[in-house]
C-alpha cells in the first residue's frame, strides 16, 4: 500500500519536485503559494538528491534563473501567483521563443494588480492565451486536488522535455492551501549526466566538444524569414500538442441534457452541483478540462449535440467562457456564473444560476 | 625573397586563436567589443576550457557575442544575464559560466540582476563593457554617461537635475561582500589589453575557487555613439572617462 499523507497543495508541489528528480528550484515568495519554497527549504534536497533550491530577489529574476538552468538541460521549476507570474511574463515568452523546457506553477489569486490573496481564476487569458508578447503557447494542466498538484509536477515535466516547450501548473488558491491525502509515488531519481547527454544533447549547453558545433540558446532572428520559418516551428509544435495531449475528464456527462464546464477547485464544487441537480431531476453533466492549453475542443465539440444549454463557472469575471462560445458556434445557450476578487462560489449559489439560465 | 618564403610556422609572432570563429564581425570599425572578444577566446585557449566554458550574451551591440567565441551560449533578455549564470552555474558547478554584459543592460535595465548576483557571491564571471552610451539603439544616454556628455536623449548634454548622475556601478559592486575581484581595466592599446587579459585570466581562475563573483568592468569607446573617430574617440575616453572611471582593482581577496 503506497504511503498516504495529509499535506497542502503547495507541500504536494515540493514534494512532487523532490520526488520526480527536478533538478532546480527557484523561486521568490508570495501568498498564497509560499509553502512551496519553504517546504523545499525545510526537506533539503541538495542533501539527498542533489536538487538545486534558491530564493530569488525577485520573480523576474527566478524565472530568468529558469531559463539560465534549462539551457543546460536541468529540470527547473518555479511557483508563483499572479502578480508575481505578471512579472515572469517577459522570461516565459524568451524560454517559449528558445524552446526551453520548464515548469511554472501558478497559484491563482484574485486581481487586477495587487487585488487579493484569496483564490481566484482570473489568470486563464494571460496564461493560456499567452501574456508576454509574441505568438507562443504553454502546455497547461489544470489540478482540481491536492494529489494533482504532486501528480502534474512529473506530468508536466515530461511533456515540457517532450516538446521543449514551458508547461505551467495552473493552479489557484483553494487547491495551493487545501488539505488532502497525497499518494508518495516511486521515487525518480535525477537524470545522471548520460542521460541529460542522450535526452538533450543535441541542443542544451553542455560545454563544446571537439565531436560537435557549439550549441546556442536564443529566440532571436534579426532576419524575417529565418523568424518567420522559427514561428513556422513553433506554429507545427503547437498542431502536435493539440492533437496529441489533450487531457479532460467529464463527471456524470453521458446522459446529461445541460453540461457544465469548469476547471480546477471550481470543478470540484461543481461535483456538489450535480449531484443537488439530479436530485431535483434536473440531468446535469460536468466536462473538466484537465490541460487549458490545449483545450479539449473536439471532446467539448461531440457534447454539445446532446444538451440544451451550457454553463460555464469560473472564479473569474468571465474567461474560459469564450472559448466555450467559440466551440459550442451557437448551437445550444453557452451560460456563465461566476465570483471574483477572491470570492468563492458555494454549490447552492451555482445550482440555482443553473436553474434560472434553464427554467 | 619570395612570400613563400616568409610565411614558415618558424617565422610566426602571432596568431588568431581558433577560439575566435571566421565570422565578419558586425562591430563598428574602432570598437573595442572585437578586441575585448578576443582576449576572453584567448583566455578561454589557454586554460584550455572551451568544453567547459558556457558565455552568456546580453541584449545590445554584444548580443551576437555567440557568433564569435567559439563555446556553447546562451542569449539572455535584457539585463537578465547574471540570473541566467546564477542558474547555469550552480546547476553546473564544473562549468565556467561568464556573462558579457553593457552598460544599459548591467547597470540601467540589469541593475538588480547584478547586484543579487554579486551579493550572493555566485562563482562566476562578469564581463561589464561600459562606453557610456546605449550603443545599439543608437546613441541614447545610459547610467555611466557622464555629466554634460551628449547623447541622442541628452541632446544638450547630461545635466544631474534632469538626468541623475553618471553611476560608478562598479565601485558599489565592489562593496558586497559577495565579490571577490572588482576590477576596472581599458583596452584601447597594446599595453591596457595585457592588463585587461591578465584581469580576465585571474577572473576566470577564480570562478573554481569558491571565492565569489569576479567582476572585470572594460571603459571602452562608442566611436559611432560618440560621433568620434577611433583615435578621437580614445583620446576622448582617455581625457573624459579615465578621470572619473579611474583604472586599476577596486577588491581583490
Amino acid at each position: 500500500m503506497a504511503e498516504k499523507i495529509l499535506m497542502k497543495g503547495n507541500e504536494a508541489i515540493a514534494y512532487g519536485a523532490i520526488r520526480c528528480g527536478c533538478d532546480g528550484y527557484f523561486g521568490y515568495p508570495i501568498t498564497p503559494q509560499s509553502e512551496v519554497m519553504e517546504t523545499l527549504m525545510v526537506e533539503k534536497p541538495w542533501e539527498t538528491t542533489g536538487m538545486v533550491v534558491l530564493q530569488a530577489e525577485s520573480e523576474t529574476s527566478s524565472i530568468n534563473m529558469l531559463y539560465g538552468g534549462a539551457c543546460t538541460g536541468k529540470k527547473v521549476m518555479t511557483s508563483s501567483s499572479s502578480p508575481g507570474i505578471s512579472l515572469m511574463c517577459e522570461g516565459l515568452t524568451y524560454l517559449a521563443g528558445a524552446e526551453l523546457p520548464c515548469l511554472v506553477v501558478n497559484v491563482m489569486r484574485g486581481g487586477p494588480g495587487l487585488g487579493t490573496i484569496q483564490p481566484s481564476q482570473s489568470d486563464y487569458f494571460q496564461c493560456v492565451k499567452g501574456g508576454g508578447h509574441g505568438d507562443y503557447h504553454m502546455i497547461i494542466l489544470a489540478p482540481a486536488s491536492a494529489q494533482d498538484m504532486y501528480d502534474f509536477v512529473d506530468e508536466a515535466f515530461n511533456l515540457a522535455f517532450k516538446y521543449r516547450n514551458p508547461a505551467m501548473i495552473l493552479s489557484d488558491g483553494v487547491i495551493g492551501q487545501m488539505m488532502e491525502k497525497v499518494e508518495m509515488r516511486p521515487m525518480k531519481p535525477r537524470r545522471t549526466t548520460e542521460e541529460l547527454l542522450a535526452e538533450c544533447g543535441s541542443w542544451a549547453l553542455t560545454g563544446k566538444t571537439p565531436d560537435r558545433k557549439r550549441n546556442l540558446i536564443t529566440s532571436l532572428a534579426l532576419e524575417p524569414h529565418i523568424m518567420e520559418a522559427h514561428n513556422q516551428k513553433l506554429q507545427a509544435k503547437y498542431r502536435e500538442i493539440e492533437a496529441n495531449e489533450v487531457r479532460y475528464s467529464t463527471y456524470k456527462a453521458e446522459d446529461a441534457e445541460h453540461l457544465i464546464v469548469a476547471y480546477g477547485s471550481v470543478y470540484r464544487i461543481c461535483e456538489s452541483v450535480v449531484d443537488m441537480a439530479r436530485e431535483k431531476g434536473i440531468k446535469v453533466g460536468i466536462l473538466r478540462p484537465i490541460t487549458l492549453y490545449p483545450y479539449p475542443e473536439k471532446e467539448l465539440d461531440a457534447l454539445v449535440p446532446q444538451m440544451k444549454s451550457i454553463l460555464t463557472v469560473e472564479m473569474s469575471a468571465g474567461q474560459m467562457v469564450e472559448d466555450v462560445r467559440r466551440i459550442a458556434n451557437g448551437r445550444v445557450p453557452v451560460n456563465f456564473y461566476g465570483r471574483f476578487g477572491g470570492s468563492i462560489p458555494s454549490p447552492e449559489e451555482i445550482l440555482e444560476a443553473l436553474e434560472n439560465y434553464i427554467k | 625573397m619570395d612570400i613563400k618564403d616568409i610565411i614558415k610556422p618558424e617565422n610566426k609572432v602571432y596568431g588568431k586563436t581558433p577560439l575566435l570563429t571566421d565570422a565578419v564581425m558586425h562591430y563598428c570599425p574602432g570598437c573595442t567589443h572585437g578586441v575585448v572578444h578576443k582576449i576572453i577566446a584567448e583566455v578561454i585557449e589557454e586554460m584550455g576550457i572551451q568544453d567547459k566554458t558556457i558565455g552568456i550574451s546580453p541584449v545590445g551591440c554584444a548580443v551576437l557575442a555567440y557568433n564569435y567565441i567559439d563555446i556553447d551560449w546562451e542569449q539572455s533578455a535584457h539585463g537578465r544575464a547574471p540570473a541566467l549564470a546564477t542558474a547555469t552555474k550552480r546547476l553546473n558547478p564544473e562549468k565556467y559560466v561568464f556573462t558579457y554584459q553593457g552598460d544599459g543592460d548591467l547597470a540601467s535595465i540589469g541593475c538588480g540582476e547584478v547586484m543579487h548576483a554579486c551579493n550572493r557571491g555566485e562563482n562566476i564571471v562578469i564581463i561589464f563593457i561600459n562606453n557610456a552610451i546605449y550603443g545599439m539603439t543608437g546613441g541614447q544616454m545610459a547610467p555611466t554617461t557622464l555629466l554634460g556628455q551628449v547623447t541622442a536623449t541628452t541632446p544638450y548634454g547630461r545635466r544631474a537635475d534632469l538626468n541623475g548622475y553618471p553611476m560608478k556601478i562598479t565601485e558599489i559592486v565592489a562593496q558586497l561582500e559577495g565579490t571577490c575581484y572588482v576590477t576596472r581595466q581599458s583596452a584601447q592599446n597594446p599595453a591596457a589589453v595585457r592588463k585587461a587579459k591578465k584581469a580576465i585570466r585571474k577572473a576566470f581562475e577564480n570562478s573554481m575557487m569558491n571565492k565569489g563573483t569576479s567582476f572585470v568592468e572594460i571603459v571602452s569607446t562608442c566611436n559611432s555613439g560618440w560621433k568620434l573617430t577611433p583615435v578621437k574617440a580614445n583620446k576622448w575616453m582617455e581625457e573624459n572617462m579615465f578621470p572619473f572611471y579611474q583604472l586599476g582593482d577596486i577588491k581583490d581577496r
